[in-house]
């Protein structure tokens, strides 16, 4: 593990995240989370409903305090980091889509040049590069000029991943980007997670309900159970039986053959 | 994005032109019939065939004319802020109760003057004080609701607030007004009409200070606005520091919004109109092009219906207050039927 964690671009050790309540009580939702993510993986987040995958992920993009353990970005612990110089480490695609529908896409996406823009915004000439190569990686570059309300659900999805590639973050950190898609949208946007992951050499986590999906395409994953935060590569996962400990066993199994969970009859 | 591009710039020198059209427009008209040449002339100094036109023009229409356009893109420039900073279509100055609060600092100064006693209460009846009483009503107001803002995280939360604290502070005014006598009550009144005439030279230099400091804000904090439009996670996470623009954006309203409405009175729906009209006619949510855009709106839309409320050519004058609703009310009824959704 050691060589890996030199080279380790997010790093959570011992965390433990929840609420703090005023007088200083805590809400506990998840503690000893040890992970350590490289560049070129898609690693996905899952676990059920409640069990604090967004409070996770809330966590670790600095939205919400930690209550205990450390978050290491490229070998510097997160406390350290000022928020504009996280700005330029993560970025995020969230699970509520912005009410944005007065902004064009080029437009949107060019927000994501904000960390390095003067004050009134000024696009430079390496700016409108990373714009258009976001767009062009994620296939939006033909419908650059139209609104975002003219956009279907999967389309604007695709558009928020183009923001974030514009922010030329090493870390993308997406909450649900896949819940309201149909299949074919989901299998879409994984399998451009996976390559974003690999030719752009990023660190890409997100949450997901897709088990299966995740299983299939992501290099790594953290399983959270409420006994114990897991992460593993998928084969390795399955060989330890965490997926089987996700959901309660008496309505939903999972099958080690076919990687896929059923419904008992 | 940030740049405006050469498609706007079509769309500024027609508004420019009608700035131009409705402020000579509003100089000519008035219960004095001047000719238009004869505006035109005193205007630039020239001679004109009656003194008394040139006293009217220059120290009543003139000032007039030039509060109407601070007033109408100051109060446009505030409810643009704040339906940005809230994500709502619906905020403005009036509806989060920075007009109420206003109209509460007023009212305890007029009528509360009394309590005091005749002679220092008299005495605190000047413009200035009238601008601070009315600049802190509304600057407490938005710290109730800024703090309000920090607690809970649900918009219409906020907005029911606001709401509430224009009942409120319409309570407390009803109560002063019960107990204050005929002139006061009258000089209250007259300010809750609104009114563009009677600032004074003094004042419109005041008036231009906290128009000035107001926009200053405003335009500094443009890349902050735009990064908001996201929502507050996603500003953040571009690294936004939210309390301090927060608290940028809410003290360019409070000094914009307070500062006219002390001297100018409440004036409805101008801020809460405005900004959608700019941003129908340019179809673009960059602050960078809608400030300047919200600015000449605001202005053309107060001078206009400040003509209006001349009634041109009777001797009566209607309250610029009213008047601006009698047309505020329609413009957004026109815009949700036109758009069904509001594009915002």
């Amino acid at each position: 593990m050691g060589k890996e964690n030199k080279n380790s671009t997010l790093e959570a050790a011992n965390l433990a995240i929840g609420y703090l309540l005023k007088k200083k009580k805590e809400i506990l939702i998840s503690k000893n989370i040890n992970f350590s993510l490289q560049k070129g993986e898609l690693i996905g987040l899952v676990g059920s409903n409640g069990i604090g995958k967004s409070t996770l992920l809330r966590t670790l993009t600095a939205m919400q305090p930690k209550l205990n353990g450390s978050i290491i970005i490229n070998q510097q612990d997160s406390t350290t980091l000022s928020i504009i110089q996280l700005s330029t480490k993560i970025s995020v695609v969230l699970t509520k889509a912005p009410s944005v529908s007065n902004l064009s896409v080029y437009e949107l996406v060019s927000l994501g040049r904000y960390p390095y823009t003067n004050w009134v915004g000024k696009l430079t000439h390496s700016d409108k590069q990373s714009i258009e190569e976001a767009l062009q990686a994620t296939e939006v570059l033909k419908f650059a000029q139209k609104k975002c309300f003219e956009l279907s659900d999967g389309q604007l999805q695709r558009v928020l991943i183009a923001r974030a590639l514009a922010q030329d973050t090493p870390i993308i950190i997406l909450d649900e980007p896949t819940t309201h898609l149909d299949l074919y949208h989901r299998a879409y946007v994984l399998k451009l997670l996976k390559k974003l992951a690999s030719e752009k050499e990023k660190t890409i986590l997100f949450s997901t309900h897709e088990i299966d999906l995740a299983i299939h395409t992501c290099n790594k994953m953290i399983v959270m159970t409420p006994d114990k935060v897991y992460f593993n590569t998928p084969d390795m996962l399955i060989k330890q039986e965490c997926f089987s400990g996700l959901f309660p066993s008496e309505i939903i199994a999972f099958n080690t053959e076919t990687r896929t969970f059923s419904i008992k009859k | 994005m940030m740049q405006a591009s050469k498609k706007y710039r079509l769309y500024y020198i027609l508004l420019l032109l009608t700035l131009c059209f409705a402020f000579l427009l509003n100089l000519s008209l008035g219960s004095v019939a001047i000719p238009f040449k004869e505006v035109v002339s005193t205007l630039l100094g020239g001679e004109t065939s009656k003194t008394t036109w040139q006293y009217i023009i220059m120290n009543y229409r003139l000032p007039k004319a030039l509060v109407a356009c601070i007033a109408g893109g100051g109060l446009s420039i505030a409810g643009l802020l704040m339906q940005t900073l809230f994500r709502n279509p619906l905020a403005g100055p009036f509806v989060l109760g920075l007009t109420s609060g206003a109209s509460l600092g007023v009212a305890i100064l007029i009528m509360g003057a009394g309590f005091i006693g005749g002679f220092t209460g008299s005495l605190l009846l000047d413009t200035w004080s009238i601008t601070a009483a009315s600049a802190l009503g509304s600057f407490l107001v938005v710290l109730v609701v800024l703090s309000a803002t920090f607690k809970i995280k649900d918009t219409m939360a906020i907005l029911i607030i606001g709401l509430m604290f224009g009942t409120f502070t319409g309570a407390i005014v009803s109560i002063l007004a019960y107990f204050s006598n005929a002139e006061q009550l009258q000089q209250f009144v007259f300010w809750s009409y609104g009114s563009l005439g009677n600032v004074s030279w003094t004042g419109i230099g005041i008036l231009s200070l906290c128009f000035v400091m107001g926009m200053a804000i405003s335009i500094f904090s443009g890349k902050s606005l735009n990064a908001l439009l996201l929502g507050e996670n996603y500003a953040k996470s571009l690294g936004v520091g939210i309390k301090k623009t927060t608290l940028l954006i809410i003290l360019a309203t409070s000094i914009l919004a307070g500062g006219i409405t002390a001297f100018v009175g409440p004036i409805a729906f101008v801020g809460l109109a405005v900004p959608h009209l700019s941003r129908q006619l340019f179809t673009t949510a960059n602050h960078f092009v809608l400030i300047p855009a919200t600015l000449l709106t605001g202005s053309i839309l107060l001078l206009l219906c400040d003509s209006i409320a001349q009634l041109p050519f009777t001797e009566y004058t209607l309250p610029i207050n009213a008047v601006t609703s009698l047309f505020g009310a329609p413009v957004v009824i026109w815009l949700l039927i036109r758009k069904r959704k509001l594009v915002f």
